[in-house]
């Protein structure tokens, strides 16, 4: 055979692989609204920077009658790539053939392309729609999903992991999600669960949507599995490319320095955005935008326990991951899921060098017996965990509020915070000017004339006593106040300055913080 | 978020440590279950499932530890046992009954 036929045979074999499940699957997939596999891809990377492999890798089941099938690829489709420049290995499953259900090969291609990604030092994205285990597969098919497992866990904290739910992710498949770093879901089309509806319905007598059960609002807002929602899988790849501008390929290295630009201080103004009455809310994104390069801030878990604010933004140019409590909900309390989710953004920031900057203005913790028994105690540990475990550079501002254990656990300077600063409208106190009163003047308070106007006085004076940064500072427990409007230079000075800082653990195999 | 920098927003008042702070309240805080002791007297099923066999009647006097019923649930039979001894006061369910969670199944008198 010649070269020209040799050729075309190969074209001839890529044309059937490359057709995927066929025409009236692919109609079928886009008219739920979704992008066949190959189209995702080929949106979130840049212009012919996709490079596929293992195209003609062949299904491996035997029984059944599957060996007389050719399943194109074997459902998932694998390869290397850009995303404005940065690399990555992604994989994407193919729905329109068989489900997308994973077999013994289709889980080889992903666990291939995941040693590669480990190998590289480069970020992995998974595109998961997939109806689950190839039950034909049997046990080779569990195989697949405990050997992804693996890896997941074996890559964490080495190159960024990043799970895109375009389709249902059911069952034991969910678990690859859940390992990784950050989980992107899309209205409508994502759905999680371990058991479904079906199931539920026919052991519990409970009947429930999958939209109600796990879709991706319901990730997103309730359960908190989900770091960001889209309304559309076009959004959502706009988010994914957002993200990686903020975060290195891999633990050795920093993320992408960029242009340094101010902030747009007309609309973020501190002084107009500010109540310094500590019983105000206000919207701790917009101090966060007054000081962030061009007041860009990609927020992370928007919707699950807003509580707390977690997300990146750039210093300087620098990439810099922001933990900030909300006074805007549930006075920013500390409690199960705020605890949960900025404990593990802090461990993300730490493993690939982000540094962190975290703004208090916290009363303390959730009081309800539903929290105590939600497990609070071991909950919120997982914050002074992975504060304390932290050894990137690390700079809190005390805004107001920074009472009792809130404050401690706020990276303050006894879990090694680099720098504490505090405007002069912070207040460092074990506990509110009310509560500490009515504990500390009980007997003046009680046998007063006027008990009630013996309370206010002795609140007013704890108030212009303790309700401020001084006490603090003359222990030396916060490192300068400074005037608010100084954050930002206070912040590019702090991290210019850290910029060399290593620190190491004692010895260990690994810590075992509070899961 | 845009319509909680609006200063027309009408916030909630969350009470910590004697100080009370405007704030809005989320829909799973909204939502939380408050919380009810427990009554021994009253047997409520742990998990959903269906009743199998019922070993008491109106009016029967048992002890603390003496089998109530069975609740099938997850593919296995659960016996069901008292946790007080009295006499049974009211039998909510019969035989074949689906039950879901938290459902008073009998009250002990």
């Amino acid at each position: 055979m010649s070269l020209r036929q040799k050729t075309l045979e190969l074209q001839k074999r890529m044309h059937n692989a490359l057709e995927g499940g066929g025409t009236q699957a692919i109609e079928k997939q886009k008219a739920t609204g979704k992008k066949t596999a190959r189209e995702r891809i080929l949106t979130l990377l840049d212009p012919n920077s996709f490079h596929e492999y293992d195209l003609f890798v062949e299904h491996a089941g035997k029984d059944f009658d599957m060996d007389k099938k050719y399943l194109p690829g074997d459902g998932v489709i694998t390869g290397t790539g850009t995303i404005n420049g940065y690399p990555v290995c992604i994989y994407a499953q193919d729905f329109t053939v068989a489900g997308g259900s994973l077999g013994y090969m289709h889980a080889k291609k992903i666990t291939k392309i995941m040693d590669q990604a480990m190998k590289l030092k480069v970020p992995i994205i998974g595109i998961n729609d997939s109806g689950g285990a190839r039950i034909q597969e049997g046990v080779n098919s569990l195989a697949g999903y405990g050997e992804i497992f693996y890896r997941n866990t074996q890559a964490s904290g080495v190159i960024p992991q990043i799970s895109v739910i375009l389709g249902p992710c059911a069952g034991g498949a969910v678990y690859s999600p859940a390992l990784t770093d950050f989980v992107f879901v899309v209205d409508k089309i994502s759905k999680m669960f371990i058991t479904g509806p079906e199931v539920i319905k026919t052991v519990l007598g409970e009947e429930i949507s999958m939209e109600e059960l796990g879709g991706a609002r319901v990730q997103s807002e309730i359960s908190g599995n989900a770091h960001f929602f889209a309304l559309s899988e076009d959004e959502c790849f706009e988010q994914i490319k957002k993200l990686v501008s903020y975060i290195p390929w891999n633990n050795t290295k920093t993320a992408e320095s960029f242009p340094s630009k101010s902030p747009k201080t007309k609309e973020y103004k501190i002084s107009s955005i500010f109540p310094t009455d500590s019983k105000q809310p206000y919207d701790v994104r917009d101090i966060i935008k007054a000081v962030a390069d061009d007041s860009e801030f990609l927020e992370v878990q928007e919707l699950f326990a807003p509580n707390i604010v977690i997300g990146f933004g750039r210093i300087d140019g620098k990439s810099v991951g922001f933990v900030a409590n909300q006074p805007l909900v549930l006075a920013g309390v500390l409690d199960v899921d705020s605890s949960d989710k900025a404990a593990r953004f802090i461990r993300f920031c730490d493993a690939f060098n982000i540094p962190l900057v975290t703004f208090v203005d916290l009363p303390g913790y959730l009081p309800g017996v539903d929290q105590e028994h939600a497990g609070v105690i071991r909950h919120g540990a997982k914050i002074l965990y992975a504060y304390s475990e932290a050894t990137v550079p690390k700079i809190t501002v005390i805004l107001r509020k920074a009472y009792g254990g809130g404050y401690i656990a706020m990276c303050s300077h006894h879990l090694k915070a680099d720098f504490v600063f505090a405007w002069p409208t912070a207040e460092i106190a074990v506990m509110g000017p009310e509560g500490a009163a009515k504990i500390i003047f009980k007997n003046e308070i009680q046998n007063a004339e006027n008990p009630e106007e013996m309370r206010k006085l002795k609140i007013k004076e704890y108030q212009e006593k303790f309700a401020n940064p001084y006490v603090a500072a003359a222990y030396g427990y916060i490192d300068a106040v400074i005037e608010p409007g100084q954050t930002r230079n206070m912040l590019i000075h702090a991290l210019k300055i850290s910029v060399s800082k290593t620190e190491s653990h004692l010895p260990k195999k690994h810590g075992i913080p509070p899961f | 978020m845009d319509e909680n920098s609006n200063p027309k927003t009408k916030y909630s008042v969350l009470e910590i440590g004697e100080v009370k702070y405007n704030t809005l309240f989320t829909k799973k805080y909204l939502n939380r279950k408050p919380y009810i002791p427990k009554n021994p007297k009253q047997i409520v099923s742990f998990i959903p499932g269906i009743i199998k066999k019922i070993y008491v009647k109106t009016g029967s006097k048992v002890k603390a530890g003496d089998k109530l019923l069975v609740l099938e649930a997850m593919k296995m039979n659960n016996d069901i046992i008292a946790q007080t001894s009295g006499k049974i006061q009211k039998i909510n369910v019969k035989t074949g009954d689906h039950v879901p969670k938290n459902f008073v199944l009998v009250e002990i008198k």
